[in-house]
């Protein structure tokens, strides 16, 4: 092992929109050096991060003395709105399992008319209005927000609110006291209050299904509501708006694979799989901790140690995705990356992520056959000093 | 051909059910069910990758 100064800082900064850093290419594991100074070992290769990830000697607690939190701002937040997320089984399991049903293949199957009703929208405002105007905006980021507060009953005047506070929280460059008074004003004090409106009027929504099932019967406090509604609210608009705007992105730069959407949008299950893998949105790894001594990939990691399995470079893996630095939507085993991550952590929404991105690839180009880049490629601002990768704008024309 | 499902390991996702929807299902809180406890043997691709997106690895296929 080399000297501890010679670590890589993690994250690395990208060499462009859709090109990771090679210190991030798939690889043996290495330690590398992150925001409080610790070393963790990053994993990168598909197999090995698949490996790490399903180990039962691996935990997500965030609890752990050398967890390898994601930047200091978030990992304060997570430590102060504790989910299921940074908690191992079986306390992961039976907080899970209260929103499973929520987003299961079945019920989001349902979701589909109102997914399609939603993007009709979008696109008819977008049309009305003149062009050039940012997708991010007024497409992308508004989509996925839009039925998040529908399938939470949160109101979507509110978006802009929840919007302003995610982006701090989520913010690699947030101190921990910025992001905390972020959460603060989010959780305790918006979706406090909501909690109050939902017992008194319950609708038929997850949030007041969550107080109503479980929160008043007592099998979760008040503080776990709330901070389980921050993760939905968050996860379920950030990532999808930031894959909807790489997706589209990728597509727009990349016009014989658009033109095969066009042409067959039966491909449109397949691009989206393949569009998962090429924009690598969750691009902080999935942090954990060694509970006993293991071994990956001939690497002997001691317990205590801390682990960073990259899912989005392993999705660059070159002996699992021929070619991976193309995007191919007839990739025809681009269904096995782990945009999701894996293992029992392995994102709860995806198939609702799914669902959104299959209808906005099915009726984008249909809707808005001239839709084109209104700015060279590299003007457009990308932010890849956030929890997910994304674009800041994306100035489009038709 | 048989399928062995880990039941206590589902999280509920519905790879499996994507992956492989004439066998398996979701009952109502997202836990995999196995519709087919016998399927046929034209099922087995879609089988193998359910087995292999499984994100618990709850679901294996013993002679395999």
């Amino acid at each position: 092992m080399g000297c501890p100064f010679d670590h890589t800082q993690f994250p690395v900064p990208r060499d462009g929109v859709f090109t990771p850093s090679p210190a991030v290419a798939p690889g043996p594991p290495q330690q590398v050096k992150i925001w409080d100074g610790s070393t963790p070992w990053m994993f990168t290769r598909w197999q090995d991060v698949r490996d790490v990830l399903s180990n039962p000697d691996v935990s997500a607690s965030n609890l752990a003395e050398h967890y390898p939190g994601a930047g200091e701002g978030f990992h304060e937040v997570r430590l102060r709105y504790p989910t299921f997320v940074t908690m191992d089984a079986p306390e992961h399991g039976r907080l899970r399992r209260m929103l499973t049903q929520e987003f299961s293949v079945k019920r989001v199957e349902a979701l589909r008319p109102m997914v399609e009703e939603v993007v009709d929208d979008l696109l008819t405002k977008m049309l009305a209005r003149p062009a050039p105007l940012d997708f991010v905006e007024n497409f992308a980021l508004a989509l996925p927000s839009t039925i998040i507060c529908r399938l939470l009953g949160v109101p979507y005047e509110d978006a802009e609110y929840f919007q302003s506070r995610t982006v701090v929280m989520a913010s690699h460059r947030s101190t921990a006291e910025e992001a905390t008074t972020a959460a603060r004003e989010l959780i305790d004090e918006y979706l406090g209050d909501l909690i109050d409106r939902k017992i008194a009027d319950p609708g038929d929504d997850i949030y007041s299904r969550l107080i109503h099932q479980h929160h008043l019967t007592g099998e979760i406090t008040r503080h776990d509501v709330k901070s389980i509604a921050r993760l939905l609210l968050v996860a379920g608009h950030d990532t999808t708006a930031n894959t909807t705007a790489l997706g589209t992105l990728a597509l727009l730069v990349n016009p014989d694979q658009r033109a095969k959407i066009e042409a067959d949008p039966d491909l449109v299950p397949g691009a989206v799989e393949e569009l998962l893998r090429y924009v690598g949105l969750a691009h902080s790894g999935a942090r954990r901790t060694a509970t006993a001594d293991i071994e990956v990939a001939g690497q002997k990691i001691a317990a205590g140690e801390g682990i960073i399995a990259v899912n989005t470079a392993a999705d660059r893996d070159a002996s699992v995705f021929a070619d991976p630095e193309r995007v191919d939507i007839e990739r025809e085993n681009a269904r096995e990356h782990l945009a999701f991550g894996f293992g029992p952590h392995q994102c709860l929404g995806q198939n609702l992520a799914r669902a959104e991105l299959q209808t906005v690839f099915r009726t984008l180009f249909r809707r808005v056959p001239t839709l084109r880049l209104a700015v060279p490629l590299d003007e457009i601002p990308f932010d890849d000093m956030s929890l997910n990768y994304g674009l800041d704008a994306l100035p489009v024309a038709w | 051909m048989k399928i062995h499902v880990e039941e206590d390991k589902c999280v509920g996702a519905g790879q499996c059910v994507l992956a492989a929807p004439e066998v398996f299902d979701q009952r109502d809180d997202g836990i995999v069910v196995l519709l087919d406890v016998d399927p046929p043997a034209a099922e087995l691709g879609h089988i193998e990758l359910a087995v292999r997106v499984c994100p618990a690895r709850a679901l294996a296929l013993p002679e395999a």
